[in-house]
């Protein structure tokens, strides 16, 4: 078990050395730092001062890869490279092109995110197994028929229309919570509910759709009708036998989104004013910074791969035929 | 050629659009051509849902097309004998449209309203000055009086819904004329019609045809004496830029699946097929890029882009252009972050392949391992390829508006639904409320959407092996 996961990890490093090179192929070759320093100082008429200043401000006044005008190991030391983004690595992300400290900023923001992200998740997967069940408890019925065209019409809206809809409503209409803003502690509930809310909603039509499939899979399958054969009624069949079986297809496609939950909503966070990796991230691109934008990069790639070694090994919980290879 | 009124303009996206076209038209001559490709497709067209959407999907289809004809029409006066031509790109649509993009307000004003929204001050003939709201420059301006306003909006909605009518009777005489039988009269026709009968659903075509027919005589008519979906903050009509955005819903939902399209299916294939160090290497690379989060890197490839044109501004001849070329770009990333699921699904699928026994056959015969992959495993991975198509349409477009409002989006300036509800959600904080632009986006999206959404069900209900009872 112990050397199976730590053969994953390892075989992380080359796919994170890969995310590392693409994005400093973005960032560094099809665009030079003078783009960027033109980006920032402001469009056409920017004098060649302002640009090398601006560069020896933010630490990309040096070679590459390689600086000849050094001695020893500062050869590969002080370059555009190793300071930007071999320095990833140890997860020392630097600092914004505003000259704010950003592993400081994500630590901040990090949990605000989780606040949101995580009982939506959490919420989310309950109702959408639920409605999923139901659906697959009257499966052939109108109401499978329906529930499905349902379904159809609900992933047809876009989910800005679920912010906004939801918005209007709670908050302007009926003034039931504050439109945006957060608050830590007790405080802060009246904040989160609209957008788990939103967020539960805007899921519901592609999820339900997807596991009502799942549920239906397994439901044709030989085991459950040995189990009804035996003589349990319906409901104990698909509680006791089905959405076990179910919940293996299910898992796949949740477990790996479990650590990108840190990295929050990009639209929840921004309509919602919560101060969180999502908004972070929108800001950042909002205002081309492109250090922090680098620095989400390379945290979403590795918390999504922990996410897939975290999938592969819920499997082996759920489903003891897969063996660890 | 110096004397032509106008002068052709391909854009990018609509020379690919013309290859995507001629793509599809040969895709439907092979499926043609062969009864076992016909199979599934005839099971499609039997659903009467998946028909319907089919019509709407066309209507579309159509309006993104005439938007994708590109000319800059010539001015008026000649520059030493030569024709000069304006520096602004329009398309069909535009010209088809022309009353609509050049009716332009001063700002925001309500569906078929006569007033601005804001008050002015206004100066009567009799020198006297007033704070109220003026009379609109275009809308309802052929009314003397706001109280003639509805009967004059009924009445020409009812002259434009006859005509519809009139106009739908042409294509179902047309039809009955093609289904009628020498054996039965006329009446026996129609009342097989609205019966319902025979496999294919025609009822449900022409009905859904009918709707759309009457609803464009509608929106045509009453919005050459009304804003129909108001007006937005620089006085633009919001019905017009609409109809503008179809063509981006469209281009987004479609060139990004044929650009990634010939390297999912390459890679894919080629990775179940050789094993070894090929499928290593082509593991790695979808890996790498799928463990980037999507939006990020799109985020990073536009904020590159955007440097690229801050960089070089005189790369590009026209705002059109550059938008054209950013859209391109957009289509091109997504395609980079969307490939990877569809070459997983054909690299396993490739991998249970190779192992039957025809390949072998095929093998032992003599064919390369390229005619092999092109004539044998290809055909047999079609199914999943079309299936990933077909569905990835609709999220291709509903992810449209999401970037828009990340910012990464289409340009700010080119017309599209995402760039719509960027703006609709400073109006929707107004009071009064400017709400139509959202309606309208809201409406025209969700009908593509949804309408994509039940097509491509039937589609994989249709070639799914696993569905297949």
């Amino acid at each position: 078990m112990i050397g199976y996961i730590i053969r994953r990890l390892l075989y992380a490093i080359p796919i994170l050395i890969g995310v590392n090179l693409l994005t400093f192929w973005l960032f560094f070759f099809v665009n030079s730092p003078d783009d960027m320093a033109r980006v920032h100082l402001g469009g056409k008429r920017v004098t060649p001062e302002a640009i090398v200043k601006w560069k020896a401000d933010h630490g990309y006044d040096v070679p590459r890869f390689y600086n000849a005008g050094n001695q020893g190991p500062k050869k590969f030391t002080d370059t555009i490279f190793f300071k930007h983004s071999v320095k990833l690595f140890l997860f020392d992300f630097g600092r914004s092109d505003q000259g704010r400290d950003i592993g400081y900023d994500i630590s901040q923001r990090m949990w605000p995110s989780l606040a949101i992200a995580l009982p939506t998740f959490l919420v989310g997967l309950l109702v959408y197994i639920t409605f999923a069940m139901l659906i697959a408890f009257f499966r052939g019925t109108y109401l499978d028929y329906w529930g499905v065209v349902v379904c159809v019409v609900l992933m047809s809206v876009s989910t800005l229309f679920y912010v906004i809809g939801g918005q209007f409503l709670v908050s302007k209409l009926w003034h039931l919570v504050p439109i945006s803003g957060y608050d830590i502690g007790v405080e802060s509930f009246k904040f989160l509910i609209l957008p788990v809310i939103v967020g539960v909603v805007s899921g519901t039509g592609a999820s339900t759709r997807l596991y009502r499939t799942f549920f239906l899979e397994e439901i044709n399958k030989d085991y459950v009708r040995t189990a009804r054969a035996k003589g349990l009624s319906e409901l104990r069949v698909l509680f006791r036998h089905v959405l076990k079986n179910a919940m293996i297809p299910i898992l796949t496609g949740v477990v790996v989104v479990i650590p990108l939950l840190f990295t929050g909503s990009l639209i929840m966070e921004s309509f919602f004013g919560i101060p969180g990796l999502g908004s972070y991230t929108i800001d950042a691109i909002s205002s081309q910074d492109f250090s922090i934008v680098r620095a989400m990069v390379f945290l979403g790639s590795v918390l999504y791969i922990i996410g897939l070694i975290l999938t592969d090994l819920s499997y082996t919980l759920v489903d003891p035929r897969v063996r660890m290879k | 050629m110096t004397d032509m009124p106008f002068q052709i303009e391909i854009l990018w996206t609509d020379f690919l659009i013309f290859v995507l076209i001629g793509s599809i038209l040969a895709f439907v001559v092979y499926t043609l051509r062969h009864e076992h490709l016909r199979v599934p497709w005839r099971q499609v067209a039997r659903r009467p849902l998946a028909m319907g959407s089919l019509v709407i999907l066309l209507a579309y289809v159509a309006v993104g097309l005439m938007d994708s004809i590109h000319f800059r029409p010539a001015q008026n006066e000649q520059h030493q004998g030569e024709v000069v031509y304006v520096n602004e790109v329009l398309s069909l649509l535009d010209m088809a449209a022309m009353p609509l993009r050049a009716r332009t307000e001063k700002t925001y004003s309500a569906p078929f309203a006569m007033h601005a929204f804001s008050k002015e001050m206004v100066e009567y003939p009799d020198g006297r000055h007033a704070r109220e709201y003026p009379r609109l420059l275009y809308g309802g301006a052929h009314l003397q009086e706001p109280v003639e306003r509805a009967g004059d909006i009924l009445s020409r909605a009812g002259a434009a819904t006859l005509a519809g009518f009139g106009i739908w009777l042409l294509p179902v005489t047309g039809f009955l004329l093609f289904w009628h039988k020498r054996s039965e009269s006329w009446a026996q026709t129609l009342s097989r019609l609205v019966r319902g009968e025979g496999d294919f659903p025609w009822r449900t075509v022409l009905v859904t045809t009918g709707i759309l027919i009457v609803l464009a005589a509608n929106a045509a008519y009453l919005s050459l004496y009304y804003h129909i979906f108001g007006t937005d903050q620089v006085g633009q009509d919001v019905f017009y830029k609409s109809l503008k955005s179809v063509r981006t819903g469209l281009v987004i939902g479609t060139l990004t699946t044929l650009v990634m399209l010939p390297f999912a299916a390459l890679f894919g294939i080629m990775a179940g097929y050789f094993r070894g160090w090929v499928d290593d290497v082509i593991q790695y690379v979808y890996t790498t890029l799928s463990s980037i989060p999507s939006v990020l890197l799109i985020a990073a490839a536009i904020l590159t882009l955007q440097a690229y044109i801050t960089a070089n501004p005189e790369s590009f001849t026209s705002a059109t252009e550059r938008a054209d070329i950013r859209l391109l770009f957009l289509c091109l990333i997504l395609g980079v972050t969307s490939w990877t699921s569809l070459c997983r699904l054909l690299r396993g699928e490739t991998l249970k392949l190779r192992e039957v026994d025809y390949i072998l056959a095929a093998r032992a015969l003599g064919s390369s391992h390229l005619s092999v992959m092109a004539r044998h495993i290809l055909p047999n991975v079609m199914h999943i390829i079309l299936i990933t198509v077909v569905l990835d349409f609709s999220g291709l477009v509903l992810a449209e508006a999401v970037l828009s409002y990340v910012g990464v989006g289409v340009d700010p300036t080119m017309d599209s639904w995402g760039n719509m509800i960027v703006s609709a959600r400073l109006e929707m904080a107004r009071d009064p409320l400017v709400w139509w632009s959202l309606a309208s986006a809201f409406v025209f999206m969700f009908g593509l959407v949804l309408a994509a959404n039940l097509f491509s069900d039937a589609v994989r209900d249709a070639f799914d092996p696993r569905l297949r009872k």
